[in-house]
């Protein structure tokens, strides 16, 4: 398989004046070819900062190392030139809430086109063109009609499928999608989940999805990366993670999520406590704080990340999680 | 109850067994204030300032209206004392500067407290009552902001004279303006804001929903703009001096002191010098310490 | 059905939206509660689920009187709080209480937490005793899972999670008979959600409370209402049993909402059939004629655009109201 991008001990820092935060540290990985990657993690995770380092956004008090090789080039050395060249083109990003992503005082059109001019060279006739195509293809109706509309004319939902068409424009190789849907209502969360499926099905677009939604993650994701406290502490294929989750995390995430389709026991197995300040993480394993099942190694040393069956890695101590007959599906 | 407790937690539970004071919004302000280098130096030069100002009598061997005869516009020299040189008609520069100091600041804080005063019970009631009142307020406030002010009181100087009590509540007459509409914009925030929803439900009367919840939310705000109105006052007073309008000889003010020094520029730069520099510095101070004051209370805000 | 705690009848929240006349008359009216009608029982959950702009929040702060409804009843422990003056309303207001959606902004920041949870007793028992305060107090932080020493701290210091559980403590304190939680876990963090879901649960158990809780997850409202009430555009589609609307929901709308929640399962999510409804939610300014659904609406017809379908149950599905003309 070839992968598309490859990140390789990646930190991020950032300095306040409280003192050096570590959002991300370390965190390696692999994404292939028509792909979908779910990082799953709560706020403060660093889920978000880790691409936003990657597509060179990050805030100016923060600091990144590591590599992030995009299909050879390390985006992270890459010269500003050189980085708009890729970003928006052969790699692009969508945003949680659309509004700030989109420039209120122009049309949707003048938006589009400006992107397919700049990475593309095409023509004015052309770009637009091919902005009705995709506006088209997100499913916006009467497109024809309303590209020359401005943002505000736009539901939530219609708003999130222009960025997703922007997004798109350049068939970019990757698309890194923030929280796409978390603002959306249900039913257009929907329609934006079956839309990015659509996508991966016939384009072959690697799509990374970042959510802290399970939900959302089990509807799409090929492959999860559970992540706390700015690591990873669980990678695994999508039925491994759901049916065979192996890190107390991932555990407790999944016992947290009230069912839609059944009623469980009266308490939901809610994760103790909070999660941890990154500015003072405890000794020892980050988590260890709201474990059920920590014990004297978990205090000292941080459980590294291992690889424990092909493609499968946690990062823990605890080896006794045993999930065949309990069958976490049901 | 049925949530859990991780041994990290029992563990923990131990240490903290006695009451934990907690830190106050103002304490976490204070803390930043006071790490703030600009604001902190021109706490203590405005101190210095004010201090000299107060002990003018103490500081120098002179009164602010003794002529010295035998030194008539004379250059800053020891003899004598008259380290700041003298004016004109022979009085020392030291102690007219302090006491340009004196009166500077005193219209600065008592115009900007009637400003407060007229300011916040006016802006407070708009925002509050809101609805059609506060429309009428708010518009009436907006015709008089059209009137070209300093004209206004130009024209009232020169009718009832030169008066400095005039001048303290001519000046504050025109800065309420701003501040109402800060206070009654902070008001209609504040008045949004969840927790006093919150404070209706829980059955909290008026006044003491005024009292604990609306004030100590909107002091910050004022607070800010307060410090960066003194300034402006002073401004406009030393503007007013220069006009011929201001203080009646021969007590002065900064504005007074910089329009008679500006007429000596090439013959006696000293007459400007000093009294210019005391004031740039005092406004200066102000602003650093009104910034200081806006990062500390609002540190989103930077 | 003897002990019906709240009864609510036809209520009715529009507010006037400027139309441009420049004298400000005939304003356009935003009908944002329209004609609500629904009881609930002492220690009964009733959910109210609904996409954005559907009412739900304007819905429960009608019920507390913090907007003033513009028509219906709302009929609490017998008495009628639409017509109440402003005192005897206070007086009421000790037996129901909210919690908010933002668990920071619902809290003074200038107050300490104790302050903050003792507030209410302070402005119905102005004559308790400090000591007698603080111990309410602390025993209240208690109960909410709070560590009581921490009644000095103000709310910045603490997470998320945490402040919601200082305002169910301060909704808590004059033991209440009904709580409206607007949102009360859609700010939170998946594990943090749970630990306030089953607080909510265990205070309910405890206290024997009723709660109205508004909520966009599907998911929660399930796992923690006895009935649920769907609303759209601010009518009442469907409400039931819990157990009965998730599993026959009637309502077409209700379908479509139910097919689109997602479900942490991927064999379950991947395989289920999604009924998809199409357009945008049409503007409560105008809302459409006969029954708002019929814009975007699968099964509508020309009935549904002249009739305003009422909300009623059937021989076959007892206590199980729908307001559609075809219902399954």
């Amino acid at each position: 398989m070839t992968s598309i991008l490859s990140i390789r001990d990646l930190s991020v820092r950032f300095s306040t004046p409280e003192g050096e935060v570590k959002a991300v540290s370390d965190v390696s990985l692999d994404i292939n070819k028509g792909e979908c990657l779910g990082i799953v993690g709560e706020s403060g995770s660093g889920k978000s900062q880790l691409f936003i380092s990657i597509m060179g956004l990050l805030a100016d008090n923060g600091q990144v190392d590591g590599t992030a090789k995009f299909q050879g080039d390390d985006l992270l050395k890459l010269p500003r030139r050189k980085l708009n060249k890729i970003r928006g083109d052969r790699m692009s990003m969508i945003f949680q809430d659309p509004m700030t992503c989109l420039t209120p005082h122009l049309t949707i059109a003048k938006q589009l086109t400006e992107v397919l001019k700049f990475h593309k060279g095409a023509s004015e006739a052309n770009a637009r063109k091919r902005a009705l195509e995709l506006l088209d293809m997100v499913r916006i109706p009467e497109a024809a009609n309303r590209i020359d509309m401005y943002p505000h004319e736009f539901s939530g939902g219609m708003r999130q499928r222009v960025m997703i068409a922007m997004g798109l424009l350049c068939e970019p190789e990757l698309l890194i999608a923030d929280e796409p849907s978390t603002a959306l209502d249900v039913t257009v969360q929907a329609q934006i989940i079956d839309l990015l499926n659509e996508l991966k099905r016939e384009t072959g677009t690697a799509i990374i999805m970042i959510t802290h939604d399970l939900g959302v993650v089990a509807g799409i994701c090929d492959r999860v990366n559970v992540m706390y406290a700015g690591q990873f502490v669980e990678t695994g294929t999508v039925q491994e993670i759901f049916y065979d989750p192996q890190h107390p995390y991932t555990r407790g995430l999944l016992g947290s999520m009230p069912r839609l389709d059944q009623i469980r026991d009266e308490h939901l197995t809610a994760i103790p406590g909070q999660p941890p300040n990154l500015q003072n993480l405890p000794a020892g394993c980050n988590f260890q704080e709201r474990c059920t099942f920590a014990f004297d190694p978990c205090w000292q040393t941080d459980p590294p990340l291992e690889e424990f069956s092909p493609g499968r890695c946690k990062a823990c101590f605890y080896q006794g999680f045993d999930n065949s007959q309990k069958g976490a599906a049901s | 109850m049925a949530i859990p407790i991780t041994p990290h937690e029992k563990r923990k539970l131990g240490d903290e067994l006695s009451e934990v004071k907690g830190r106050s919004l103002w304490t976490d302000a204070r803390r930043r204030l006071f790490a703030n280098r600009a604001a902190v130096t021109s706490m203590v030069i405005l101190g210095l300032i004010i201090l000299m100002a107060v002990l003018a009598d103490f500081l120098s061997p002179y009164s602010y209206e003794e002529i010295d005869w035998d030194l008539m516009t004379a250059p800053p020299t020891w003899q004598g004392f008259h380290i700041f040189g003298t004016d004109g008609v022979g009085r020392d520069l030291f102690i007219r500067t302090l006491y340009g100091a004196r009166v500077s600041m005193a219209v600065g804080v008592i115009a900007t407290t009637v400003a407060l005063t007229i300011g916040v019970l006016y802006g407070a009631t708009a925002g509050f009552v809101g609805g059609r009142v506060d429309n009428a307020m708010m518009r009436f406030v907006d015709i008089l902001y059209t009137m070209p002010f300093m004209f206004f009181v130009i024209v009232l100087m020169a009718m009832f004279g030169r008066n400095i009590f005039l001048m303290f509540f001519a000046i504050g007459a025109v800065e309420w303006l701003t501040m109402a509409r800060i206070v009654r914009g902070q008001t209609l925030t504040i008045r949004k804001r969840e927790f006093i929803e919150a404070a209706e439900a829980a059955g909290v009367s008026r006044p003491r929903m005024i009292l604990r919840h609306v004030v100590p939310n909107v002091v910050g705000p004022i607070l800010v703009y307060v410090t960066l109105t003194i300034p402006a006052v002073i401004l406009a007073e030393s503007f007013l001096s220069f006009l011929g309008l201001g203080v009646q000889e021969p007590l002065t003010s900064w504005g007074s002191l910089i329009a008679e020094g500006a007429n000596e520029l090439e013959t006696a730069p000293w007459m400007l010098i000093f009294p210019a520099a005391f004031m740039a510095v005092t406004l200066f101070c102000f602003n650093f310490i009104g910034d200081g004051l806006r990062d500390a209370l609002d540190p989103k805000d930077r | 059905m003897s002990d019906t705690l709240l009864s609510v009848k036809d209520l009715k929240v529009y507010f006037d939206i400027p139309s441009g006349d420049l004298l400000g008359r005939h304003p356009l009216k935003l009908k944002a509660v329209d004609g609500v009608s629904f009881d609930i029982e002492a220690g009964e959950t009733l959910g109210v689920v609904g996409e954005s702009g559907c009412g739900k929040s304007t819905l429960g702060r009608a019920i507390l009187q913090l907007i003033p409804p513009t028509d219906g009843n709302v009929v609490f422990l017998g008495q009628e709080l639409t017509k109440l003056n402003k005192r005897k309303l206070r007086a009421v207001r000790q037996d129901f209480q909210i919690v908010f959606q933002d668990p920071l902004a619902s809290l003074n920041p200038r107050m300490t937490i104790g302050d903050i949870i003792a507030e209410p007793l302070q402005s119905f028992f102005p004559n308790m005793s400090k000591r007698e305060r603080k111990a309410k107090v602390q025993d209240m932080m208690d109960k909410v899972g709070l560590l009581p020493q921490m009644i000095n701290r103000y709310p910045h210091e603490f997470s998320g999670g945490q402040c919601q559980r200082i305002g169910i403590a301060r909704a808590m304190i004059l033991q209440p008979k009904l709580i409206i939680c607007d949102e009360p876990v859609s700010a939170l963090d998946v594990s943090i959600q749970a630990q306030i879901i089953n607080l909510l649960k265990d205070l309910q158990k405890e206290f024997g409370l009723s709660l109205i809780f508004i909520s966009h997850d599907l998911s929660v409202v399930r796992h923690i209402s006895h009935r649920v009430l769907v609303l759209y555009l601010g009518n009442v589609m469907e409400i039931a049993d819990r157990t009965a609307l998730y599993e026959q929901p009637r309502h077409p709308y209700t379908q479509a909402l139910i097919s689109a929640a997602p479900i942490p399962d991927p064999s379950l999510e991947r395989s289920k059939s999604r009924l998809m409804i199409e357009g945008d939610l049409p503007s409560p300014i105008d809302p459409p004629s006969g029954c708002v659904f019929r814009t975007r609406c699968p099964k509508a017809q020309e009935k549904c655009a002249r009739d305003i379908p009422k909300l009623t149950d059937d021989a076959a599905h007892g206590g199980h109201f729908v307001a559609c003309h075809f219902p399954d």
